[in-house]
């Protein structure tokens, strides 16, 4: 069945979201990698709900809607520190206090 | 997939392997294009084709809300704030040097390892349900009522928890974007 390639698929995309998210210095990009690591969850989530049922769909339900809050609340804290340092490269913002 | 003719499922699975190697494709191009515009598009293009995976995989409602939210509401978001501090045009590249690729490279490999170590667990016996049984669940409840019926009766005071969590983090982004309160 598609079970085993699905789980594969979802270990690949998700080292590939770590991958980014150590190879990358721009906030915005690293923000993306996580959402990506998210998907890959989600995948497995789905792939998993065929065999144990349907519980494994309504998580998938909630991690989107933290994904949502968490994507809303994140890119206004990198607007916030764009106004602060002119800038979404890490490397420049390493102060907790501007 | 409920009930297919063997040629059916020869097609759905060629479906199924031509998403998986297109989004795992996207998804590295994504990590390495240097323009944020860029790696939002490949990125939206993982979820389109994660989408056409979950069909195959019977999740219809959950494919149908990956394009509704991630696709539609995240990555607009993203490109809206992208464009919005100006940072979509290509500037100096935002990749890390030659040590820094090493240890990235070297922790996702580590991570992959790991991850295709845990699929050899076995899944304890008698939990697992027979065969087809998910598909014939939502062939005869429908899609959206075969999640909803858990998700408002199973998982009700979550589902309200999330409602809160929404509204704090609707509150929150005001917040911290707003230059003067």
């Amino acid at each position: 069945m598609l079970l085993g390639p699905s789980l594969l698929v979802s270990a690949i995309l998700f080292s590939i979201g770590v991958v980014g998210v150590l190879l990358r210095r721009n906030a915005i990009v690293i923000f993306m990698c996580v959402e990506l690591m998210l998907n890959a969850v989600n995948l497995t989530f789905v792939a998993l709900s065929r065999q144990l049922g349907l519980d494994g769909q309504v998580f998938v339900f909630f991690v989107m809607t933290v994904a949502a809050a968490e994507a809303a609340v994140g890119l206004a804290i990198i607007i916030a520190l764009y106004r602060h340092r002119d800038t979404v490269n890490l490397d420049n913002i390493n102060l907790l206090r501007g | 997939m409920g009930p297919l003719r063997p040629e059916g499922r020869v097609v759905a699975n060629l479906v199924f392997y031509a998403a998986c190697i297109i989004a795992i494709v996207s998804a590295v191009l994504c990590i390495t294009r240097r323009s944020p515009v860029a790696s939002a598009l490949w990125l939206v293009n993982v979820l389109f084709n994660l989408s056409v995976i979950y069909v195959l995989l019977d999740a219809h409602f959950i494919a149908a809300v990956q394009i509704l939210v991630y696709a539609g509401a995240i990555m607009v978001l993203f490109l809206f704030v992208i464009m919005l501090l100006n940072v979509g045009r290509p500037g100096p590249s935002d990749i890390k040097g030659a040590g820094g690729k090493l240890i990235a490279l070297v922790a996702g490999l580590v991570m992959l390892a790991e991850l295709l170590a845990l699929r050899n667990v076995r899944m304890p016996p008698g939990q697992a349900l027979p065969d087809g049984a998910v598909a014939r669940m939502v062939e005869q409840q429908g899609a959206v009522q075969a999640i909803a019926l858990p998700l408002f009766q199973q998982y009700l005071i979550p589902f309200e928890i999330t409602s809160v969590m929404l509204l704090a983090a609707v509150v929150g982004a005001v917040v911290l974007a707003k230059r003067k309160l």
